[in-house]
């Protein structure tokens, strides 16, 4: 193990796999020299002389050519600097890269990670902010990976990489500097394995990514108050950990789910669906859903405060079912 | 004229297997077989052809929705192709893609596409992964003039430019983009002029002579593989048929097409030159002819015997399964 941040090791399980495979290559606006938006990809363009690409800002180029790269076998790490750009490239994820292996009948891999960021709490206001995960699960054929910490990180991207499939990768601005202990060496999460960031009794709690760390601390907050939550983070939404879910509510029989995305068709509404569905005698309550409010990210902090979910809204959820 | 006459055969084969596999489509379409839509390429062979040939099966082509021509051109097979057009098991998607998603990866034949535009950064990525693989292949989009006005276009030439990868971008001026005359949407004549603007070379060529297309194609293909970088070239041709089969043509007269079919038809461009040189004769052309359409006539008899998918297959395909 080694101490590392969360953007560290999203560097490290880049570097691992450039260095196993001479067929991944990371291309982006200013992800070479300058070493990404956020200093993710930093020095990889030293390590990697001619595979790590400063591209020009051109979303859709920087998509649809990773596609095409991949579809003739290399594996492209394409990085679109904010999450809420994607709308530039939609049409070459959406109808490119993930149409292709089955419209052609098999014929196609297109082993593509698309590499962004989301999330709010920088006074990056509306265009800057987003969480924009419901879009990407809603495309059967991508998978969709939000990490929540820096062991997760690292292995979710060495897995990511590997995978044969489209697969976008979603960081969060909050987690980048936040610390923790990660494996040395080769190390992969497999995709669609939940993980359990704290066990309890009484409530099922499920989050992801930054918001993992707020349910957490509402989770310690709720222990003193005798109230035991199980903190469950599925890592991928898709494809999803069903069992997890299921079987933690098996245990606690009632289930509160946070998301930093607005509410209307967020993925908590899909997570309802399946615990109202295939889970509907393990409930003894109704479920909650602790989610952003149906507006755009606002930029006054005071009002990006109110407008994002935090262990007091959590708390408050959870109670409310006692 | 320097071609031998195997070549000229070759070539002819290809543009006439183009011509009459997209006349049976059109009436195997109105005869109500073929399920979804079809867009043919009757008039627009000269471009295919004379571009593909000078690419080999390792080399890279993106398609578009009228992609039937170029599939043919590169390579593909027109069995499976049937086939895929009937919907069925045995075509080249196994009946997942249909008219507008035929792909032959073995012969480079990256995709036809359903999204206007959609081909050039595919084509754009292929030639990227060429030129990080010293591989020496070149890519090829083929677009219309109704894709030249999408953002994909600009964004795909400049970066590569900007990379000078090896590419070429060869667009169908074939005056239509879908109903809508090319002159009413456009405030240049020639896109070949836009060019200027990536700092490459812009080509306009008749796009109904294939001699000319051949020519001028070798030349931006050679200087893509010497890692010279992309060309534009515009190639001038019109749509004889309508946007799709049954499309009923109100945006323009039967006389005007006509005109075009009877001044600037490529196969009878093509024949007039080769018997002219007396390369070949009327009875070679003939009997090419006649040995596509029988094959075309398997083709068609293969592809009503052959099954539907499965049921299951519905779900077949959708990931590739494992991890590496």
């Amino acid at each position: 193990m080694k101490k590392m941040t969360y953007a560290e090791a999203i560097r490290d399980g880049i570097r691992q796999e450039m260095k196993r495979d001479s067929a991944v290559y990371l291309c982006g606006e200013d992800v070479g020299k300058f070493g990404g938006c956020f200093g993710v990809t930093a020095g990889l363009v030293d390590e990697f002389p001619g595979r790590v690409l400063d591209t020009p800002i051109t979303e859709t180029a920087i998509i649809g050519s990773a596609v095409g790269a991949a579809a003739v076998g290399l594996r492209p790490v394409a990085e679109i600097m904010f999450v809420d750009f994607t709308g530039v490239c939609m049409d070459e994820l959406f109808n490119q890269a993930v149409k292709m292996r089955y419209m052609f009948g098999g014929k196609a891999k297109v082993p593509l990670v698309l590499k962004t960021i989301c999330g709010g709490g920088v006074a990056a206001a509306a265009q800057h902010s987003q969480c924009m995960e419901a879009w990407f699960t809603h495309i059967p054929g991508l998978k969709t990976v939000m990490p929540a910490t820096p062991a997760d990180a690292k292995g979710l991207m060495a897995a990511a990489i590997r995978d044969d499939n489209p697969v976008i990768y979603i960081e969060h601005k909050q987690l980048l500097g936040l610390g923790g202990d990660v494996p040395e060496g080769e190390y992969l999460v497999p995709l669609g394995k939940a993980d359990i960031k704290r066990p309890g009794t009484d409530v099922t709690i499920v989050a992801w990514s930054w918001m993992v760390h707020r349910a957490l601390a509402a989770a310690e907050a709720l222990a003193k108050d005798g109230i035991s939550a199980e903190v469950i983070d599925p890592r991928t939404l898709v494809p999803l950990d069903k069992d997890a879910i299921l079987a933690s509510l098996a245990k606690t029989h009632k289930l509160v789910i946070v998301h930093e995305a607005v509410r209307t068709s967020g993925f908590g509404g899909e997570i309802a669906a399946v615990a109202a569905e295939e889970g509907f005698d393990l409930l003894d309550a109704p479920i909650k859903r602790v989610t952003a409010p149906d507006t755009p990210v606002p930029f006054s902090p005071v009002l990006e405060k109110a407008f994002l979910p935090d262990e007091g809204k959590i708390i408050q959820a959870v109670k409310e079912l006692f | 004229m320097k071609h031998d006459a195997e070549f000229l055969r070759h070539l002819y084969r290809r543009m006439i297997s183009i011509r009459l596999f997209e006349e049976k489509i059109g009436e195997l379409f109105l005869g109500g077989e073929l399920p979804g839509f079809v867009h043919l390429y009757v008039g627009e062979e000269a471009i295919a052809v004379g571009v593909c040939a000078s690419l080999t099966d390792q080399d890279y082509i993106t398609s578009t929705h009228r992609g039937h021509g170029h599939c043919i051109a590169k390579g593909a097979k027109i069995g499976p192709m049937m086939a895929e057009i009937f919907g069925k098991q045995t075509g080249y998607c196994k009946g997942k893609g249909g008219s507008m998603h035929i792909a032959d990866f073995s012969v480079g034949m990256l995709g036809a596409n359903g999204v206007v535009g959609g081909g050039y950064n595919l084509a754009v990525g292929a030639a990227l992964a060429a030129k990080m693989r010293k591989s020496g292949q070149v890519a090829v989009c083929f677009f219309g003039d109704g894709a030249s006005n999408r953002g994909t276009f600009h964004e795909g030439i400049n970066m590569a430019a900007a990379w000078k990868l090896p590419v070429v971008f060869v667009n169908e001026n074939n005056q239509w983009a879908s109903t809508t005359p090319y002159r009413t949407t456009n405030n240049i004549e020639d896109i070949a002029d836009r060019a200027k603007g990536y700092g490459i070379p812009g080509v306009v060529v008749d796009g109904n002579d294939i001699f000319a297309v051949l020519e001028t194609a070798k030349a931006a293909i050679d200087r893509a593989r010497a890692g010279e970088g992309p060309t534009l070239i515009e190639a001038k041709t019109y749509r004889i048929k309508g946007h799709f089969v049954g499309d009923p043509e109100m945006y323009r007269t039967k006389a005007e097409v006509q005109k075009h079919f009877d001044e600037n038809d490529p196969l009878k461009n093509f024949a007039h030159k080769v018997i002219g040189a007396k390369l070949l004769k009327q009875a070679d052309l003939d009997a090419i002819a006649s040995e596509t359409a029988r094959e075309i006539e398997q083709a068609v008899g293969e592809a009503r015997q052959a099954p539907y998918p499965d049921e299951a297959e519905l779900f077949a395909d959708l990931y590739v399964e494992g991890v590496k």
